[in-house]
């Protein structure tokens, strides 16, 4: 019994001694360091503990930009996305041909560099030495003034980054919805049909509330990536978040811990727990209505 | 007569109406087609215009009529891009490697082996499933840096092996061989790991290839660790290379040539997303939580 006992283990240590290490202990220890005072990175020593790194951040103009940024992009973000991903889905649900080629293309952005693509929508927004960029061009042929996305003023920056947020967190809103939407029996479909139920009606008591528990996988999941953002925002302003007011509560984070104004792990760690501490209410109160409004059937 | 002429026009208004909502659907689809493929469009044809004719555009075009290689060659010349090629690639197939390894020994235990505690152990794991990387990144930072891993495939690789989520999914598809293949060949004296590699892995290959085609994904687009961890470009993997190609870049703004860079580090992806194309969008619908 003990061999059996030992062996077992065996095959699970890999995994725990990396998972212990890398995970459990840093989860630990993160709480420690937010409340670890004046820390000094080289010596690995500190003054004092208590709720000071916690109170620096708070007060720290930067943590605020970050934090009014994420919500921004977050409110603006996860209801656009996941409407119009319930639009495409339902419209490729609807048709035949073709639908194998638009389902393809639609995935594409899930596979690709984040940092790369965001390169590119750099340039599409930005001016040139010549000319105003290609969607200036755009906006001008409908008649509208030129603006600088990239380095202009803050609603301009804010719609590039949550356009192509909505970009890149399109493919995989799309492919949960369509499969959802193609699992919805078909006879429910055709009995309404016989009664002659107008389709929005359909749309309304038979379709939303059987891909309910897929809608509410999105928005959960939809809230906490979007709270979460980071790297798009690097890409499409570059590294140095802070300049450009652009910056996100994650990427706060990092820039507290590494780079220019890097070196501290402390106030890093309080603005990571009270980023966690925004995603874990979040995501109670969505789990909390979906108790209320969510069909499993 | 009228009657029947009723009908008719009846379904003729029909017909109309559906005509009309499928040429409605089919240029919303359109639509967002292109918006998903524009950028890949002007990545293309940047990278393909000469860095004097794209500054000279007075007005963006949208082709060009002398395609040119020159900053392809740029690319992998005048900064180390073939460097950040080889430096994913080892790092993803290293990472990817490992995580293999134990996540098959930690779901095989999980599934088929009884010993005490398992249960707990369990429980354990999928607590570890809620936490965000997010919070553990800035120990890991801190563990790295204090063991003298910075700028090391280690410090790179190691903190990245043990997916949680992964040994979950494998586990709960080893659990689906039925038990009658173990006893039978325990009753041959197989030995366990001998029953591990025989007959549980071949027969869960499905899954494995999904779990490393999204394990390759992530090892290629991952930016935010590699970015702390190395700062000198012999270890830059490409996500940093683009960064760093375009804050320091080619000496001066050459868009056209960040462009080719750019598209040279997406096409592998995209290669494989177009072989592997069914694989992968289930595997997502099963597991993926980008977005």
């Amino acid at each position: 019994m003990d061999h059996k006992n030992a062996k077992g283990w065996l095959y699970l240590l890999p995994a725990f001694l990396f998972l212990g290490v890398f995970m459990v202990y840093p989860l630990v220890d993160v709480v420690i360091y937010s409340f670890e005072e004046s820390f000094n990175f080289a010596s690995q020593t500190y003054v004092g503990t208590g709720w000071y790194n916690y109170s620096y951040v708070l007060h720290d103009p930067y943590f605020l930009q970050a934090l009014k940024n994420t919500f921004l992009l977050v409110i603006i973000t996860v209801p656009v996305s996941t409407g119009l991903a319930l639009l495409i889905s339902v419209a490729l649900n609807s048709i035949r041909p073709l639908r194998n080629l638009y389902q393809t293309v639609y995935f594409l952005p899930y596979v690709t560099n984040t940092l790369a693509v965001g390169l590119v929508f750099m340039i599409l927004f930005k001016p040139t030495a010549y000319t105003d960029g290609m969607v200036n061009l755009l906006i001008r042929l409908f008649g509208g003034e030129s603006v600088d996305f990239i380095d202009g003023p803050y609603w301009a920056k804010m719609f590039v980054l949550c356009f192509y947020t909505v970009w890149v967190v399109m493919p995989f809103k799309v492919l949960i919805l369509t499969a959802a939407l193609a699992s919805v029996r078909k006879d429910f479909y055709d009995a309404a049909r016989i009664d002659g139920t107008p389709k929005f009606r359909v749309f309304t008591k038979i379709t939303l509330p059987m891909i309910s528990p897929s809608l509410f996988y999105l928005i959960v999941t939809g809230f906490i990536g979007a709270f979460k953002a980071y790297s798009d925002a690097v890409a499409l302003f570059g590294t140095d978040l802070n300049a450009a007011g652009m910056n996100t509560i994650v990427g706060y984070v990092y820039d507290m811990l590494y780079g220019n104004s890097g070196g501290y792990p402390s106030y890093a760690s309080a603005a990571a727990i009270l980023l966690f501490a925004i995603i874990l209410t979040i995501t109670c109160l969505n789990l909390i209505i979906r108790k209320r409004h969510v069909h499993y059937g | 007569m009228s009657k029947k002429n009723n009908i008719l026009k009846h379904e003729r208004e029909s017909l109309a109406r559906k005509s009309v909502t499928r040429v409605i659907t089919y240029s919303f689809l359109t639509l967002w087609g292109i918006i998903v493929l524009f950028p890949f469009y002007w990545m293309l044809l940047t990278s393909l215009k000469g860095y004097g004719a794209y500054n000279a555009e007075y007005i963006p075009q949208m082709f060009t009529l002398a395609p040119t290689l020159e900053n392809y060659i740029l690319a992998f010349t005048s900064v180390p891009l073939a460097d950040y090629f080889l430096n994913t690639l080892i790092f993803t197939v290293l990472t990817t490697a490992i995580m293999l390894i134990i996540t098959v020994l930690a779901a095989f235990g999980f599934a088929r082996l009884d010993f005490k505690g398992k249960n707990l152990a369990f429980t354990l794991l999928l607590a570890l499933m809620m936490i965000p990387s997010e919070l553990v990144i800035i120990t890991n930072f801190v563990t790295i840096t204090t063991m003298n891993l910075r700028n090391t495939f280690m410090g790179l690789i190691l903190p990245s092996v043990a997916s949680v989520f992964y040994i979950y999914l494998l586990k709960e598809n080893f659990a689906q061989v039925p038990d009658e293949l173990y006893y039978a060949a325990k009753a041959d004296g197989t030995s366990d790991m001998k029953y591990l590699l025989k007959v549980m892995v071949p027969i869960c290959r499905p899954t494995l290839v999904t779990i490393t085609i999204l394990k390759v994904i992530e090892c290629w687009n991952s930016y935010v660790w590699p970015r702390l961890i190395t700062d000198e470009e012999a270890y830059f993997l490409v996500s940093n290379g683009i960064q760093a190609i375009r804050e320091s870049g080619f000496g001066r703004e050459n868009i056209p040539a960040m462009m080719a860079a750019a598209f040279a580090i997406s096409v592998p992806l995209i290669v494989l997303f177009l072989v592997f194309r069914n694989k992968i969008m289930e595997g997502v619908a099963r597991g993926g939580t980008k977005g």
